[in-house]
């Protein structure tokens, strides 16, 4: 077989295709129900209302989605550049333990400049561990996707050991946890008495930001120039490795700011189970959306959704609920060959 | 001192040797694919779905070696999926790869949840028991580490052998290294490239499961969501420390295990007591980095790595 391009691909390829991938996705679902003894219609039912079927279901989706909005922000910058970051896990982390640091009383400042200056030290934490690889790949050759993926466990173990030293709750009861953070210090809810933080908002202003800078700067284009060719880009007089330190930089910073969020919005300190893998998962959020940063943000509430509503639909129906785990790898899976296949006709022979 | 005291051991040698088997495994597993110009970032999850599904067909009565067989096709299926999506259609094999990793680690804890729905602690097995060679075994040092294992660890060192002859001395090893280094010439000698990639990534698949399936059956008895704990990816810095090839790669796994067994013992010592037991965990994946760092630049990668075919195409 043979893949020829297609110049114009009709509506049909454009929109019936990636139909087709979702549809598999969920004919996955049935299948895993029925696997699990469960009625494949009902299991779908109370995953869709889990996810969004009152006011509480809802929050919790735009909750969850509000990490994987930073992470999925983190990888599509990075990847738009051919930048494999996939150590957004170890970004997040570094953003966690610099809001802890900061933000247990070791600034006296108002919330309204605390918070600002927590979130970029934040930014700062996260850009400089995604430096370390990248650096190592601009000038040493070496391929970041494994020294990006080994940061994630050195930067876990490096937790565990400040949860269990310096940074040790003394009233943890032995837990390894952080000491809870100052009230000026936490992220307030967008509306009193609803559970969504202002985490939420600066997640839609990063994907605002991002997509500015996507289109309408000059590190823009540079990076996409990069990520289509480096070779042509240096040719062109772009600087290739310091558009891609940029890169790191920024998607870095991106990363960050899921930890920031977490820990100031939503958990008030700082655990070893923080992230349950949002940074693998933002993989999957920024593919979903093609590396659009607006897409972004509808993709990561679909992602969160799917896994807000396993949950409770586990709860219920005792499908268990790494269910999720495995239909947005299989969204993955199938929407790039769906994405694939619009652009391109198989020929055989 | 302590450290020699350590060195001079027959155990520390024996779990270096443990240690290395199902790196062996999963690093020439990688070599394989990565030869025929197919990088696997699949490998993390097929070691995760070997470790589990040899561990249940154990647990559900059947034999052990039977569990290394189910392993390493389970195995064969995850690397079917990586091979359908980035060879005949060339996707990315960056996001294919990592979605795979992702597919099977999730299929390894929903399957583990659908058939242990109560259980707080994974069931254990009977694994494999050391098989001490007759007489070679009496040596000192060498016979413990390398005669006194399972069958599994012999069978990796067996496959190092193998998979050397097999790319270096037949006509298929050679089309598979052509296919990942000029892969139009593959197409001159009448042969397919996509047929040749595939089952490089097919068969590389089934050996990172038997290097899971080793963590189960023969190493720890039980299994853990977290217990392949970035192995895979270690494995692929492996493959790049030992230049593409499987003797030097194999090398490259031992003396990595040898680090790894020597921090577990240096743990014990009173350097732990005042260094965090977390700073000896992390000396695997440092050394990994420093091994890509160290090789990065004189490595000869294979030169259509990552390169996708399309025929007819220039």
């Amino acid at each position: 077989m043979r893949l020829e391009p297609i110049a114009n691909p009709s509506l049909v390829r454009r929109v019936g295709l990636p139909a087709a991938a979702l549809a598999l996705t969920v004919l996955m679902a049935s299948l895993l129900a029925l696997l699990a003894g469960a009625n494949p219609f009902a299991t779908l039912g109370l995953i869709v209302k889990g996810a969004a079927g009152s006011k509480f279901a809802l929050l919790e989706t735009l909750n969850r989605a509000t990490p994987l909005i930073f992470t999925g922000l983190a990888v599509a910058v990075a990847f738009r550049a051919k930048l494999w970051n996939i150590g957004a896990e170890a970004q997040l982390y570094a953003g966690a333990i610099v809001t802890v640091l900061l933000g247990t009383g070791a600034l006296p400042l108002p919330s309204a400049l605390l918070l600002p200056v927590i979130a970029l030290a934040a930014m700062v934490a996260g850009a400089l561990v995604l430096l370390g690889p990248v650096l190592l790949k601009t000038r040493a050759g070496v391929d970041e996707v494994v020294t990006t993926l080994l940061f994630n466990f050195i930067m876990l173990l490096f937790v565990s050991l400040l949860l269990e030293g310096p940074l040790k709750d003394p009233m943890g009861m032995g837990w390894p946890k952080s000491p809870a953070l100052e009230k000026a210090a936490r992220l307030p809810r967008i509306v009193e008495g609803l559970r969504l933080h202002w985490g939420f908002a600066l997640a839609i202003l990063s994907a605002l930001a991002v997509w500015v800078i996507q289109t309408r700067t000059t590190l823009g284009y540079e990076i996409r120039a990069v990520g289509l060719n480096a070779e042509a880009a240096r040719f062109a007089g772009i600087p290739v490795g310091r558009v891609m330190i940029k890169t790191a930089v920024l998607s870095g910073g991106l990363a960050a700011l899921a930890g920031f969020s977490e820990v100031a919005g939503l958990k008030g300190n700082l655990t070893l189970d923080l992230s349950p893998g949002f940074g693998y998962t933002g993989i999957i959020v920024a593919m979903l959306a093609l590396l659009n940063p607006l897409g972004v943000v509808l993709s990561a509430i679909f992602v969160a959704g799917v896994f807000v509503g396993a949950d409770s639909m586990s709860r219920a129906a005792g499908v268990p609920t790494y269910i999720a785990d495995i239909l947005t790898a299989t969204a993955l899976l199938t929407m790039v060959l769906a994405i694939r296949l619009t652009r391109t006709k198989i020929r055989w022979r | 001192m302590d450290i020699l005291e350590i060195i001079l051991t027959a155990s520390f040698w024996a779990a270096a040797v443990r240690i290395a088997s199902p790196l062996i495994f999963a690093t020439l597993g990688e070599l394989i694919c990565e030869r025929a110009g197919v990088l696997n970032l699949g490998i993390e999850g097929i070691m995760v779905i070997g470790a589990f599904t040899g561990w249940m067909t154990v647990y559900l009565g059947f034999g052990l070696w039977t569990g290394v067989l189910v392993a390493m096709l389970a195995g064969m299926l995850f690397g079917l999926v990586h091979a359908t999506l980035t060879v005949p259609f060339g996707l990315s094999q960056h996001v294919v790869g990592l979605g795979v990793t992702l597919l099977a680690t999730a299929t390894a804890a929903f399957a583990y949840r659908l058939s242990l729905p109560e259980v707080t602690s994974p069931p254990k097995i009977v694994p494999f028991q050391p098989l001490p060679v007759p007489g070679l075994s009496e040596l000192p040092l060498i016979g413990p580490a390398f005669f006194a294992q399972t069958p599994l660890t012999y069978l990796a060192f067996v496959l190092i052998a193998v998979v050397s002859v097999v790319l270096y001395r037949t006509p298929l090893g050679l089309a598979l290294r052509a296919a990942g280094e000029n892969p139009a010439s593959v197409e001159a000698q009448g042969l397919s490239v996509t047929a040749m990639r595939m089952g490089a990534v097919i068969v590389g698949s089934g050996l990172m499961a038997i290097g899971g399936a080793f963590l189960t059956m023969s190493a720890f008895s039980s299994f853990f969501f977290e217990m392949v704990n970035g192995r895979g990816w270690i494995c692929i810095a492996l493959v790049v420390f030992g230049a593409w090839r499987p003797g030097k790669a194999a090398l490259g796994a031992l003396l990595f295990a040898a680090f790894d067994a020597l921090q577990v013992r240096l743990q014990q010592t009173p350097m732990g007591a005042y260094v965090p037991y977390q700073v000896f965990l992390m000396v695997p994946y440092i050394l990994s980095i420093l091994a890509l760092v160290l090789m990065s630049r004189r490595a000869e990668v294979p030169a259509a790595l990552m390169v996708p075919f399309n025929k007819g195409e220039r």
